[in-house]
Formats: structure tokens, C-alpha cells, sequence
């Protein structure tokens, strides 16, 4: 679990996240979702310690993330894995590398257990025999799905996605969001994800956190999104009159 | 102006201490350095060993051509040749050089991978990054470049005896009893530490103006030209800092 308490962020003069107080559960998805430049990207880096909040704090389950020394952060990290928007793979390295970079300089297995591991998790995002591959030659999807998979490597308590579905098809969104979600419950993981992805949402929203200029203005799950009367929720979600109209029909609503 | 400088001098440091800290796993590590020690070494030879063997060349024309008609013995091209190429041109021009080969891929490998977010990446991992992408360069360069420079003091001086002896300028004798007179092997020590403390100075402030690239790829260019005339300036710098010190 990772607890936010009153977390700020200003750029200059600008606050771009004005006290944000959450809570992302363990064993769930839990999704931070906004209108574009909403602050979901700074949110995220605060989360994983690319940048500092300003004030505030972020607990990881006891441990009070800003206290920690370089070296208690870097222990941390072992635990985290992050899921880039452009999946960041190292791209002078095959897939196998990829996988294998965190391994190597984290575990002490010996080359045939690291083989197994690698090929384990390239089972697990279903790119069995993609090994030798360099991350050019495959698609968008699957350097995400290699991405997923270079994070979850070391087993992550923690794990994190900055739009996991961008620039994906809604069939393949899908599959990733399955993927992701599945990761989660199977390991108990204290997933976060980022998104504009109206289906994420209802799909796999166990914790949905909105933001507005910064600030957290609803919070719920997927059942709660239909009926819950919020103005900022409904402004975001239901943005098409096409939307409306179906959800006004679904509530019987004239 | 001064507060710019002041900042990136104190964020160069905090950078060097951070890559000087110890390494997660030497094996990697050594496997990077042996890798920088190709690309450094192996991939500047040709380019260094052009420009050393016209350097020599054009020294020992332009000398002759000085020395012609004067009472100075023609056997002291060879001795001229030998110590300009030790004391000052293969360690300063080679530098330089490799400060715009070396340095200018340095920083753009290292700006790129900030751009593609893959030094975050590393970082979410836990890896230090300033270590694991700066240390094993900063190691192969400090090998490696004196090796170059060594290099190129030796070729500089055979394009020296090339060019005057095969037109006939000077006997080869004459050329070889001045590279054999007045030799002072303190020279040589003195062309070392500038080598290494010049390999030092590229390959930081290049890996530096990498390592905090903004923006996109125009600043990506930027980044990479500012490290060749941060780096040339700086070398040419330490240059007259070290010929004072070591020869005052
Ligand atoms: N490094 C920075 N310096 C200054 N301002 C920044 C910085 N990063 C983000 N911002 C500002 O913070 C605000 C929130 O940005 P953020 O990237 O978090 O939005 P977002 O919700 O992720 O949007 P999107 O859905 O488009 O990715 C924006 O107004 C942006 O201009
Ligand atoms: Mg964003």
C-alpha cells in the first residue's frame, strides 16, 4: 500500500498538484485518471522519486519514502518496477537483454536460472521466443508487453504504469490492461496506473483516483463511476453525448 | 554568469561523486569498460594516427625550412619533431581531437538515453546511473587515451622523418642523432599527465552535458557541441596550467 498525505508539487510559481491525500491498495489496480495536463504524470514521478513533492508525504506501506538515503532508496526500488508511456527498452539490447539487465545487476543466479526467469516472464505477456529480438523489430504492443515484462523481473511489490494503453488499439489496450490486472491479483502487487482510457476505467478500476488542476476530486471503483453524480467524473467520462445519452438511458433517465 | 558557472560546477561534482561510488556489480561494470575501450581505443586509432603522422610531418617541413641557411645543424629537426610532438602536440592536438570524436558521442549517447527515459528507467530499477554510465568511461578513457597519445607521439615522429628524409631534406642519419640527442625523459612523464588529466576532463564534462540534456533533439545537438568546446577549452586550459606548474 502507498499512502499520499497532502502531497504538493509547484514548478516555479505554478502548483501543478495542490494536496493530493490518497491511498493506492495493495492487490488492486488503482488508476489516477484527469484531463490532459490534469498533473497524472507528476503524480506518478512523485510516486517513484523522479522528482520531490514539495511538501507533503508519501508513505511506501511504513516506510516514509523522502527519508530514505540514496541507498535505502535504491534497496526500495528493487521492489518497484515502472511500465514507461514509450516503454523506454534499452534499444542497442534484444529483448532478452532487456529482461536479463535488471538481473544481472540485481540477483545473484546463476546465467541458466536468469534464462529461466527471463523466459518465465516473456510466458507470462505471452512473447514466448521473442528473445533474440531487438525492440525495433517488434510492435508498439509488445515493446509494452516487454516492458511489463522487464518490470515484474524481479518480482515488484510496487508496480507502476504511465499509460500503459497510449497508441494502442482498443483489442491490444485490452490485452494490456488483462495482462497488467492479472499481474496484480496473482502477485498481490500495489499497482498504479495512469490513463486517459475510458475502457481501463471500466474495466479494471478497483480505485480510481480523478484529478482536476491538480486537485483529487473523486474517488471510487468501477461500480461506483456509473451512479456516482459528480460533476468533474461526469464532465470526464461522459464528455460525448453519445455517452450521456447512454448513461442517462442506463439510469432511465429522460 | 557567475551563478551559472557555480551551478554547473557544483552540479558537475555532486555527478563525479555520485559516479565514484561503488559499483553494484563489478562484472557489469567491467564488461561496460572493456566496451568503452574498444569504442575509445580501437575506434579512434585510425583518426589519431592520421593526424599524428601529418602533425610530425608538417613540424619537421616547416622547421627545415626555418633552419635553412642558419647555423643551427640540421640533425636538430630530429630533436625538434621528437619534443613538440611529446611535450605539447600529441598530447594537446590529440586530445582535442578525441574531445570532438570522443566526447561529442559520449554526450549525446548518454543526452539520448535521458530523452528516451532510459536513465529512468535504470533509476526505478535501482541502479546508480551516474556510476553505471559514467564510471566505466571515465576508466576506459584514462587507459586508453594515453595509450593514443603515446601513439601518436611515436607516429608524429616517423611522419617527421618521412617527410624531410625521403625528399632528401636531411640524411636519415642526421634525423635519427637528433631524436637521440638531448633527450629528457621527464618530458615524457609530463606528456602522461596531460594526457590523463585531458582524458579526465573530456570524458566528465562530456558524460556531464549528457547526463543533463533537456528537451528534444535540438537540444540533444546542443548538448553534444557544447561538451566539444567546453571540453577543448578546458583542455587547452589545464594545458598552460600544467606547462606552468611541471616546467615553471
Ligand atoms: N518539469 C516540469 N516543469 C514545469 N512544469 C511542468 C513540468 N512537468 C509538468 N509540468 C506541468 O504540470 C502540469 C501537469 O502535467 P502532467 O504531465 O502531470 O499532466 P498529465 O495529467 O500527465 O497530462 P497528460 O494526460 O497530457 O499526460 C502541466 O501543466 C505541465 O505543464
Ligand atoms: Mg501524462
Amino acid at each position: 500500500m502507498i499512502r499520499c498525505e497532502n502531497v504538493k508539487k509547484s514548478f516555479g510559481d505554478t502548483e501543478v498538484l495542490k494536496g493530493i491525500t490518497t491511498e493506492f491498495e495493495a492487490g488492486k489496480c488503482n488508476l489516477i485518471i484527469g484531463l490532459s495536463g490534469a498533473g497524472k504524470t507528476v503524480m506518478l514521478k512523485l510516486l517513484v522519486g523522479l522528482m520531490k513533492q514539495t511538501s507533503g508525504t508519501i508513505m511506501y506501506d511504513d516506510v516514509d519514502f523522502n527519508s530514505l538515503s540514496d541507498e535505502e532508496l535504491r534497496a526500495l526500488r528493487m521492489k518497484v518496477g515502472m511500465l514507461f508511456q514509450g516503454s523506454a527498452l534499452f534499444d542497442s539490447m534484444t529483448v532478452e537483454e532487456n529482461i536479463l539487465f535488471p538481473l544481472e545487476l540485481f540477483t545473484r543466479k546463476t546465467k541458466a536460472e536468469m534464462l529461466d526467469r527471463v523466459n518465465y516472464v516473456l510466458e507470462r505477456v505471452n512473447l514466448e521466443g521473442a528473445n533474440k529480438k531487438y525492440p525495433s523489430e517488434v510492435s508498439g504492443g509488445m515493446q509494452k508487453r516487454v516492458g511489463i515484462a522487464r518490470a515484474i523481473v524481479l518480482e515488484p511489490k510496487y508496480l507502476f504504469c504511465d499509460e500503459p494503453n497510449s497508441g494502442l488499439d482498443p483489442k491490444t489496450s485490452m490485452v494490456i490492461d488483462e495482462l497488467i490486472q492479472s499481474i496484480t491479483y496473482d502477485n498481490n502487487i500495489t499497482t498504479v496506473i495512469n490513463t486517459h482510457d475510458m475502457n481501463s476505467v471500466m474495466e479494471i478500476g478497483d480505485n480510481i483516483n480523478l484529478l482536476h488542476h491538480g486537485t483529487l476530486v473523486w474517488r471510487g471503483n468501477k461500480s461506483e463511476v456509473l451512479t456516482s453524480n459528480n460533476e468533474f467524473l461526469d464532465n470526464f467520462i461522459f464528455a460525448s453525448p453519445f455517452l450521456q445519452r447512454l448513461r442517462n438511458a442506463a439510469l432511465g433517465r429522460s | 554568469m557567475f551563478s551559472n558557472f557555480a551551478f554547473h560546477f557544483g552540479r558537475y561534482l555532486e555527478l563525479l561523486g555520485d559516479a565514484f561510488s561503488r559499483p553494484e556489480r563489478l562484472k557489469i561494470y567491467w564488461r561496460e569498460t572493456l566496451r568503452q575501450m574498444d569504442d575509445i581505443g580501437v575506434g579512434s586509432l585510425i583518426i589519431v594516427a592520421i593526424i599524428a603522422i601529418f602533425m610530425g610531418a608538417v613540424a619537421a617541413v616547416q622547421f627545415a625550412y626555418q633552419l635553412d641557411g642558419q647555423l643551427v645543424p640540421s640533425y636538430y629537426i630530429g630533436y625538434i619533431v621528437r619534443d613538440l610532438a611529446i611535450i605539447e602536440s600529441a598530447p594537446t592536438i590529440t586530445c582535442l581531437v578525441l574531445a570532438g570524436k570522443v566526447g561529442s558521442n559520449m554526450a549525446s549517447e548518454i543526452g539520448g538515453m535521458r530523452q528516451k527515459e532510459h536513465i529512468d528507467a535504470m533509476e526505478i530499477m535501482g541502479v546508480n546511473t551516474a556510476a553505471f554510465l559514467i564510471l566505466p568511461k571515465i576508466i576506459a578513457a584514462m587507459v586508453m587515451i594515453p595509450l593514443l597519445v603515446a601513439l601518436a607521439a611515436g607516429l608524429a615522429i616517423i611522419g617527421g622523418y618521412l617527410a624531410v628524409v625521403i625528399p632528401e631534406t636531411i640524411p636519415s642519419s642526421a634525423y635519427i642523432k637528433g631524436l637521440q640527442s638531448f633527450f629528457v625523459p621527464y618530458n615524457v612523464f609530463i606528456m602522461f599527465v596531460k594526457a590523463f588529466i585531458f582524458a579526465f576532463l573530456l570524458t566528465t564534462i562530456s558524460c556531464y552535458k549528457g547526463y543533463y540534456v533537456e528537451g528534444g533533439s535540438v537540444e540533444l545537438g546542443a548538448a553534444s557541441t557544447q561538451a566539444v568546446v567546453v571540453s577543448d577549452i578546458l583542455i587547452l586550459l589545464a594545458d598552460f596550467l600544467i606547462a606552468v606548474v611541471l616546467t615553471g
